[in-house]
Order: C-alpha cells, then sequence, then structure tokens
C-alpha cells in the first residue's frame, strides 16, 4: 500500500470498510431471502398451516409433516430452559452478591471454558454420562423402561449448554446495577435478601427476562448435542423419557439425501427457514427488553 | 415475620451455594470424563496417521486428516472473518461515531445475526453453493464458517474498540492524521490485545462447529491439499466414530474429542495470556 500517497490510502480504507459493513448489514436479509426463495417450492404446494400441523413425515410418499419436529423441539427447549434458569439466576445472585471479589475470578474461567466446549463434545458427554444415567437410575427410579436416548437427555445436556451462555449475561446485568440503590434499601432497613428480593430483582428484571430470551433461542437452534442424545425417532413424545425428533436434527441427519427425493431439499430448508425465523424473533423481542432495562 | 424471612434468606442461600457448585461440578465431570476416557485410546499413531482402510471397522490408522482439516478450515475462515470484521468494528467506532443512532442498528444487527443458529448457516451455506456451483470443499466451509462467526468477531472487537478514549483519537486528528490513518494506526493498536482475544475466540468457535460444515466441507479420509476438495473435520470425526457399532472405533471418538477439547483450551489459554501481557498502559484522559 505504501507506494499509494496518504489520500488514495484513505479512500482504499474506507472502500474497504463500507464494502464490508454493507456485507454484514445486508446478511440477515440474505439469509432470510435465500431461505425463503429455497423453501417457496414447498409453500406453494402445501399450506403453512398443513405443514405445521400436520403429523405424517414421509418424504417419500411427498407428505411433508413438521409437527413432531415442532413438539419436539419445544419439549426440549423449554425442559432445557426450566432446568438452566433457576440455577443460572440463584448462581448470579450469589457470585454478585454473596461472595468477595476473587471468587468472580473463579468462575468466569469456569464459565469460558464451559461456553467454549464445542458441542459435540457435549453430545459424547451425554452419550457417555446423561445417558446411563437415565436409563440405569432415573428411568427405573420413576418406574419407566426407557433406553436413556430421549427428550430428558437432550433436554439436560441442552441445559448445560446454555447455562454459561445465560449465567454471563445476568452475573453482567447484576453487576451494572448502581451501587447506590443497594445502598439506599439497605440504609431504610431492609435485611441483603430483601434488598434483594425486592430492588435489585426488581431492577433486573427485563435483564434477567432478554437473558433467558437468548437462551432460549440458542437452545432452540442448537443441533448437534441433542441430535446425538435425543434419539432420532419420528412421532410425538408422549413423556419426556420417550425419544423425539428436533427441527436442527431434522436438517443435519437429513442432508445426504435430500437431493434423491422431490422436494426433500426445500422441505430441509423450510426447517431451517423456520429456525432463522424464530431466533429472529426471539432476539428481537428480548432486545426490546434489554431497551427497557438500560432505560430505567 | 422475622423468624420466617431469616429463614427463607438461608434456604435460598443454601440453594444459591448449590447451584453454584453444580456449575462448577459439572464443567469437573465433564473435563474429568473426556480426559479419563480418551487418554486410553489416545496414542501417537492417532494424531500423526491419516485413516487406513478399515479404519472404520477398528483397523489400525488415526484422525490427522481431521486434525489438520480442521485447523486449515479454522484459520482459513479466521483470516477471512478478519479481513472483513476488522474494518467494520473500526468504521463504527471511528466514522460513525457521533452518530448514535446508526452505531445501535449496526450493533443491533449484528447481535441478531449472533443468534442464528449454526445449522441455519449451513443450510444457507449449502444452498449458496448449488447456486454458484461448488461442490463440498474446503473453500465452501470456509466461506459458511466464515458468515457464522463474522458477528462474534466484530462484536468482540467492537467491545474493545468502543473503551478507546476519545482523547486519544483527538490527539491523532490535532496532529494531521486523517480519519483511516487513526482507525489503523491508533486504534488497532491500542486495543491489541482485545484484537487478539478476538480472533481467538474466532477460531475457537470455528474448530468446534459441526453443524456449519456439516454440509459444506464434506468428509474424507484424506489430507486436505486443494481449497476444492473436500475436508475432514474434527467434529464430525468424533461424529462419525462415535456412529460406528465398534467398540476400538467408539473409544478413538474418546480420543479424537480429547484432541479437539485441548486444543480449544490451549487457544483459550493463549488468549487469556495474550491478553494479560499485551495489555497497553491504561490512558487517562
Amino acid at each position: 500500500m505504501y507506494f499509494l500517497n496518504r489520500k488514495q490510502r484513505h479512500t482504499v480504507n474506507y472502500t474497504w470498510m463500507i464494502v464490508s459493513l454493507l456485507l454484514i448489514a445486508l446478511m440477515p436479509f440474505f439469509l432470510f431471502l435465500g431461505l425463503y426463495l429455497k423453501s417457496f417450492y414447498l409453500l406453494h404446494d402445501f399450506s403453512l398451516s398443513e405443514l405445521l400441523f400436520s403429523e405424517v413425515w414421509k418424504p417419500s410418499a411427498g407428505k411433508f409433516g413438521f409437527y413432531p419436529f415442532i413438539v419436539g423441539s419445544i419439549w426440549v427447549t423449554l425442559i432445557a430452559m426450566l432446568i438452566a434458569a433457576p440455577v443460572c439466576l440463584l448462581a448470579a445472585i450469589y457470585v454478585t452478591q454473596y461472595t468477595r471479589k476473587y471468587f468472580l475470578r473463579i468462575m468466569h474461567p469456569a464459565i469460558d471454558i464451559l461456553a467454549g466446549i464445542p458441542s459435540v463434545v457435549y453430545g459424547l458427554w451425554g452419550i457417555l454420562v446423561i445417558v446411563p444415567m437415565i436409563s440405569r437410575y432415573i428411568g427405573p427410579f420413576m418406574g419407566i423402561k426407557t433406553m436413556g436416548y430421549s427428550i430428558l437427555a437432550a433436554a439436560i445436556v441442552l441445559a448445560i449448554m446454555i447455562i454459561p451462555f445465560i449465567l454471563n449475561i445476568i452475573i453482567e446485568i447484576f453487576r451494572s446495577i448502581p451501587v447506590e440503590l443497594k445502598e439506599a434499601s439497605l440504609s431504610l432497613g431492609a435485611t441483603q435478601w430483601q434488598t434483594i428480593k425486592k430492588v435489585m430483582m426488581r431492577k433486573a428484571l427485563p435483564g434477567i427476562i432478554a437473558a433467558l430470551g437468548f437462551g432460549l433461542a440458542r437452545a432452540f437452534g442448537e443441533t448437534m448435542a441433542v441430535l446425538m442424545v435425543v434419539g432420532n425417532v419420528v412421532k410425538l413424545p408422549k413423556s419426556v423419557f420417550d425419544a423425539g425428533y428436533t427441527l436442527p436434527a431434522l436438517i443435519a441427519n437429513n442432508y445426504g439425501e435430500m437431493l434423491s427425493i422431490p422436494k426433500y431439499d426445500s422441505a430441509l430448508m423450510f426447517a431451517a427457514f423456520l429456525l432463522l425465523i424464530v431466533s429472529l424473533f426471539f432476539n428481537l423481542v428480548m432486545h426490546f427488553f434489554i431497551e427497557r432495562y438500560n432505560k430505567y | 415475620m422475622k423468624l420466617r424471612q431469616k429463614v427463607e434468606e438461608s434456604i435460598f442461600k443454601v440453594l444459591m451455594i448449590l447451584a453454584t457448585y453444580f456449575i462448577l461440578a459439572v464443567l469437573g465431570i465433564i473435563i474429568y470424563s473426556i480426559f479419563e476416557k480418551g487418554i486410553k485410546s489416545l496414542s501417537w499413531e492417532m494424531i500423526s496417521q491419516i485413516p487406513k482402510g478399515g479404519y472404520y471397522y477398528g483397523k489400525g490408522g488415526g484422525i490427522l486428516n481431521a486434525i489438520l482439516g480442521s485447523l486449515s478450515l479454522a484459520f482459513g475462515s479466521t483470516v477471512l472473518a478478519f479481513i472483513i470484521g476488522l474494518p467494520v468494528a473500526l468504521y463504527i467506532n471511528v466514522f460513525l461515531i457521533r452518530k448514535k443512532k446508526l452505531v445501535m442498528l449496526i450493533r443491533f444487527l449484528l447481535d441478531l445475526v449472533w443468534g442464528i443458529p449454526s445449522i441455519v448457516y449451513g443450510a444457507f451455506g449449502f444452498s449458496l453453493m448449488i447456486m454458484i456451483g461448488l461442490q463440498t470443499s474446503l473453500l465452501a466451509g470456509i466461506i459458511t464458517v466464515t458468515l457464522f462467526i463474522l458477528p462474534i468477531m466484530i462484536r468482540s472487537m467492537d467491545e474493545i474498540l468502543r473503551t478507546v478514549p476519545i482523547g486519544l483519537s483527538e490527539a491523532s486528528y490535532s496532529l494531521g492524521s486523517n480519519k483511516s490513518e487513526t482507525a489503523f494506526k491508533i486504534f488497532t493498536r491500542q486495543s491489541i490485545s482485545g484484537i487478539i482475544t478476538a480472533i481467538l475466540l474466532s477460531f475457537g468457535r470455528a474448530i468446534g462447529d459441526a453443524a456449519s460444515v456439516l454440509f459444506t466441507a464434506g468428509y474424507t479420509d484424506n489430507l486436505p491439499n486443494s481449497f476444492l476438495e473436500p475436508v475432514a473435520t474434527l467434529p464430525l470425526s468424533i461424529f462419525f466414530q462415535l456412529a460406528s457399532p465398534v467398540p476400538e472405533v467408539q473409544d478413538r471418538a474418546y480420543a479424537s474429542a480429547l484432541v479437539l477439547t485441548l486444543i480449544i483450551l490451549i487457544v483459550s489459554l493463549f488468549s487469556r495470556g495474550i491478553g494479560k501481557r499485551y495489555h497497553k498502559t491504561k490512558i487517562n484522559f
């Protein structure tokens, strides 16, 4: 670049910046448009309600009902959230309010490592630890015979995967609450627990909701770990010990054969499109909660 | 009333301690079980050879194809994401510093893109590939993974660049430098540690993700030698070996998982060390 003079260098750099920025800014639209166009063939032939609420999934017979996958995804995600949410909230309050600074210095690397472990390794760990645990202990304990590969196994693995993600945000939120608020409450005679429950929680609530929403969106789209432990059976799950199937797992499992059956690729792209919409929707809504938190 | 409050607080305190140590314990269990299972079948042969014939039925060989494949894929996409990401992060923080609304919009878009699951990128990358007539290959994998790690890269650089004090850029302007010089010469140097951390973070993400390369990078037993040929990746190699009914092959999956975990732990250790070492003196204006 040194054969250029300063002004030319500025122009080059500036163009480079603008082009990159446009590329990024247009990416969500490209994603949306690309997947929409790909799933258009399917939407053209079937009505949306037929696709979303039909239970029959027989691609070779031209029947595409996404209902079992959607239900499976929702079950796995909600149970994972039920496990992860209280753990994250309690741990975040403990770490920020009850311990000294050095404890956070231990927790942060631990959270980072948990967040960095790839999903395949989580899946493998699920097969090693969670699946046998369910088939040997939890299942018999509840009086149910199960293989272990189940909605519950997927939910537990998923909960552990999203804990670091949610916990990080909630810790940041509790740390950003002004100390004066806490001091004012304490000086009026409230105990520490009352302060946390009545003052800090109220202040942090929009932020906590946002953190949980981001976690939920992330859990909904998680692929490999869930795919490895959920059992991959196309039917409506009756209990958490049943095997299920999720939307991301559907896409990942069938990419190999999707070009051999007509409309199959379009169906898988439709699944990806659904995932995209759910993810964009949750992130949009949660963004407004974060805005609210920042405002007050 | 007093008693009830005290009981309530102590119950919750116990629950909080349990939750916190539960998280630490889970981390311990994960690391322990990966190491305990993986170390047994980890051998020099595993990491120095490509799969021989019948590897997936328990015969000899190793996963060098996947290790090198993953490294080249992650390296390529990190470089590409850096080339696109750095100017964007700089542009937001140097050129648009006065346009708060626009910056907020861009950050919002980036956060939105960050939240999109990697399988969606995989599907999108796949349809992009078909559109431009590309086979499953290293190049297609790199492009897809780049899209996937770009928001991570930009947002983490952005978080560091926004802490650069305004006085520093004012000093730079007053000495006669223009905006792009300020961006590339002052801002990058001031926040070099954060930029390196962002790069390593993206690298870790790129090497660990399987869903986005499933469609696009393919799989092969050969070493990567061309951008236009399929390439094996570690996460997929773990996945395929684990799906085998042969116990020896499954054991190798554990060993491969150990290799992948070690790579990621090393990368994250590096990013911590570098973050500390190259932290420039804090300037107060």
